[in-house]
């Protein structure tokens, strides 16, 4: 008796607990919504759910002339759906690579990029301007989409490599005495077992993009190129409280599909990152 | 360029004494001679046409390059310091390409030569595409990687470094002035005149203290949080962990320009809907104090999910044998939580959590946009929340001082490299490298 209700004062402790995180983790996203529905530019909004509340930065976004707002999007996918694409065949073949064969190199270079990039990469950005201007990609959709395919290789190399480390050699053993080449091996065995990470590793891929403004700036210059991150961010950089309220419509409209996509494949998340790291 | 063994070489009779590896080394400083020497007729072409090429395509572009890259251009609007900086830098890159290949060229002459002398058989046409495959595979997928990484990765730090060099800044910025090689002057700069010795060892002692509570905060939190649900007793477990990896699941920088709007000091939600209830308002955003405890709650929020995604997954692949050998020896639950759950969580992630507090060192995204490195400080030229990144960032394009930048860049590019060098070596994966 004593002990069950111990038991029932230690689970209720766990959700008292959780609700708490739940409300710190909501709060913001529902203001953030609230805001986006929020009619004028005025941040001042005495409730959560304002008293009349429309859907017109919605509409706006969409229909009205001076919103680029589709095409940023447009831009926004190419460029993720391209990075997502190239970084999965680079890095699994690379990671299959790492984890199988032995060259001269093999051991330290990986880990020699891992480290070079953990210096700041800013001054590099100037680096990055002066010589895809020098092979005519400044402004360019490859231009950004190769910073991004490179920048990141490193660390999902790493990624994959350790997951991969983790399936028994064995396995394309016995598949290379049944006479499969290292094509046969990668795309039948290695790749599907591998799913989860890459899963992990096409989703990081892919956000990439939607999250950061700050390579697009320095190399996107044309405002039809912009990608979202960096139109929305020019909308309130220029004047902070008057554009909010469209700015808010903006971001839940990127972050509803993102965060879907993302709870969907969270299983993948968990085991993917969960084995990749205990081999690492 | 292959340098395999190209198909076409028949069997050769055992053991030519005569043949010297010596003569085929010298043979083949001009490439592809020594090559011929050891009869190998189409290695050799391919080599003598492929490097004759090279070496006349490239010798003098890269003589060029790095003569520019020594003296920086000597006429000033006609000669752009830049741009010969990088073309310097990338003449370097590319020369030592070429060097690597050319030594190539000499130990493999070399090395036939060897075993023509000693009559080691000459492999089939199908043996000789089947080792080069076997051993050629790796380097097909790795070489062009890596020069493409060498290029985006390592181009970028090399032209930092050499900046950190020069005298480049905003009163005396190409095309319209030469830059000049000042040696160490930058970096004696920073550590002994006032404003920037102060300016830095604030920004350092702030980047610290940021670095270490910010991610060892959101790491306890996660840990805390995956350990409680993992309870059996949990229901609904699916929901709660959907909702815990929502921060993470939200582009990062829109909610940081929500949280920066719902700080603001007079209009701002959290002032307005929390704290004025106790009669408060509390300065977030002027006040240096209230702006970096502000930021250190908003990284917690920001990044414990994915810490908190990390240690569930290891959580669930701990196996349930050793919990029910400590029930069986009587174990309290701390000392399970102490002795099973912590040594196997922090074993697993250790590599992971390194990289959270890297990241979180170079976490610009979050101090930019939350208030773009300020509170002002007077007598200082950083803000009260700018670490080292974000300063970089300012003082790079509001001040175009790219010499400091570039040398703060290195003297923290250094001090991360090493931190994580060491936990590198310290974790076991670095060591289990060539285990199987």
């Amino acid at each position: 008796m004593k002990r069950s209700l111990k038991s029932a004062l230690e689970v209720s402790g766990i959700y008292l607990i959780v609700l708490i995180m739940f409300a710190v983790i909501l709060y913001p996203l529902v203001w953030a919504f609230s805001m986006s529905l929020n009619p004028g530019t005025s941040l001042f909004s005495l409730k959560l759910i304002p008293d009349n509340w429309s859907l017109e930065h919605y509409r706006w976004l969409f229909s009205d002339p001076r919103s680029d707002y589709t095409l940023w999007y447009k831009n926004t996918l190419i460029v993720a759906v391209s990075n997502g694409l190239a970084s999965v065949c680079l890095v699994t073949i690379l990671a299959y690579v790492f984890s199988r064969f032995r060259f001269v190199g093999r051991k330290n270079s990986i880990y020699t990029f891992l480290l070079l990039q953990m210096f700041p990469v800013l001054m590099g950005m100037v680096a990055i301007y002066l010589l895809l201007n020098t092979v005519n990609l400044l402004d360019t959709f490859t231009g950004l989409i190769l910073v991004y395919v490179f920048g990141g290789l490193p660390m999902n190399v790493f990624l994959v490599k350790g997951y991969l480390d983790t399936i028994p050699r064995d396995l394309d053993e016995s598949a290379k005495m049944d006479g499969a080449g290292y094509m046969t091996i990668f795309f039948r065995i290695l790749m599907p077992l591998a799913r989860p990470i890459i899963a992990v590793v096409a989703l990081f891929t892919f956000m990439a993009p939607f999250f950061d403004f700050l390579t697009p700036r320095i190399i996107i210059r044309s405002p039809e190129k912009f990608t979202l991150a960096l139109g929305l961010y020019n909308f309130i950089n220029d004047k902070f409280a008057n554009n909010f309220t469209i700015f808010a419509a903006g971001t839940i409209l990127i972050a509803i599909p993102i965060a879907t996509v993302f709870l969907l494949l969270q299983r993948f998340l968990i085991s993917g990152l969960a084995d990749g790291a205990t081999k690492g | 360029m292959n340098i395999q063994n190209a198909p076409g070489q028949q069997t050769i009779p055992r053991g030519h004494q005569n043949h010297n590896p010596v003569v085929a080394l010298l043979l083949s400083l001009v490439p592809g001679l020594g090559q011929l020497y050891n009869r190998r007729w189409i290695k050799g072409f391919a080599f003598l046409i492929i490097g004759l090429s090279l070496i006349i395509a490239l010798t003098l572009p890269v003589i060029h390059g790095v003569a520019g890259l020594i003296d920086l251009g000597d006429t000033p609007e006609k000669d752009d310091s830049r741009s010969l900086l990088v073309q310097g830098i990338l003449s370097v890159i590319i020369g030592v390409i070429f060097l690597g290949l050319y030594a190539i060229n000499l130990s493999d002459a070399f090395k036939d030569a060897k075993k023509r002398q000693q009559g080691t058989r000459t492999p089939s046409v199908r043996q000789a595409f089947r080792d080069s495959w076997e051993h050629g595979f790796p380097y097909f997928v790795v070489v062009p990687n890596f020069i493409m990484m060498a290029l985006i990765v390592i181009f970028p730090l090399l032209f930092m470094i050499s900046l950190a060099f020069t005298n480049y800044n905003l009163y005396n910025s190409p095309p319209a002035h030469l830059l000049d090689w000042v040696g160490f002057a930058n970096f004696k700069a920073l550590f002994t005149e006032a404003v920037w010795s102060k300016s830095l060892l604030s920004v350092l002692s702030w980047t610290v203290v940021w670095t270490l509570v910010a991610t060892t905060l959101q790491i306890t939190l996660a840990f805390f949080l995956a350990v409680l649900i993992n309870d059996n007793r949990v229901k609904f477990k699916r929901v709660i962990r959907t909702v815990l990896i929502l921060p993470w699941a939200v582009p990062s920088f829109m909610t940081v320009l929500v949280f920066t709007a719902m700080f603001n000091d007079t209009f701002g939600a959290i002032n307005r809907d929390i704290f004025s209830h106790f009669g408060l308002s509390i300065p977030w955003l002027s006040d240096p104090l209230w702006a970096r405890i502000a930021i250190i709650g908003i990284q917690v929020w920001l990044g414990f999910p994915y810490v908190f995604t990390l240690i569930t997954g290891v959580l669930q692949s701990i196996s349930k044998d050793w919990y029910e050998a400590a029930d069986v020896d009587g174990g309290s639950r701390w000392k399970k939580f102490r002795f099973i759950t912590m040594p196997h969580v922090l074993y697993a992630t250790a590599p992971l959590l390194i990289m959270q507090y890297s990241f979180n060192f170079n976490n610009f995204n979050l101090i930019f946009l939350f208030n773009k490195g300020g509170p002002p400080v007077s007598g200082q030229n950083s803000g009260a929340t700018d670490i080292l990144i974000s300063w970089v960032y300012s003082l790079t394009f509001n001040e175009n001082n790219y010499k400091m930048a570039a040398a703060i860049s290195i003297i923290m590019g250094i001090v991360v490299a090493a931190f994580a060098f060491y936990q590198f070596r310290k974790t076991r994966s670095f060591r289990e490298e060539d285990m199987y």
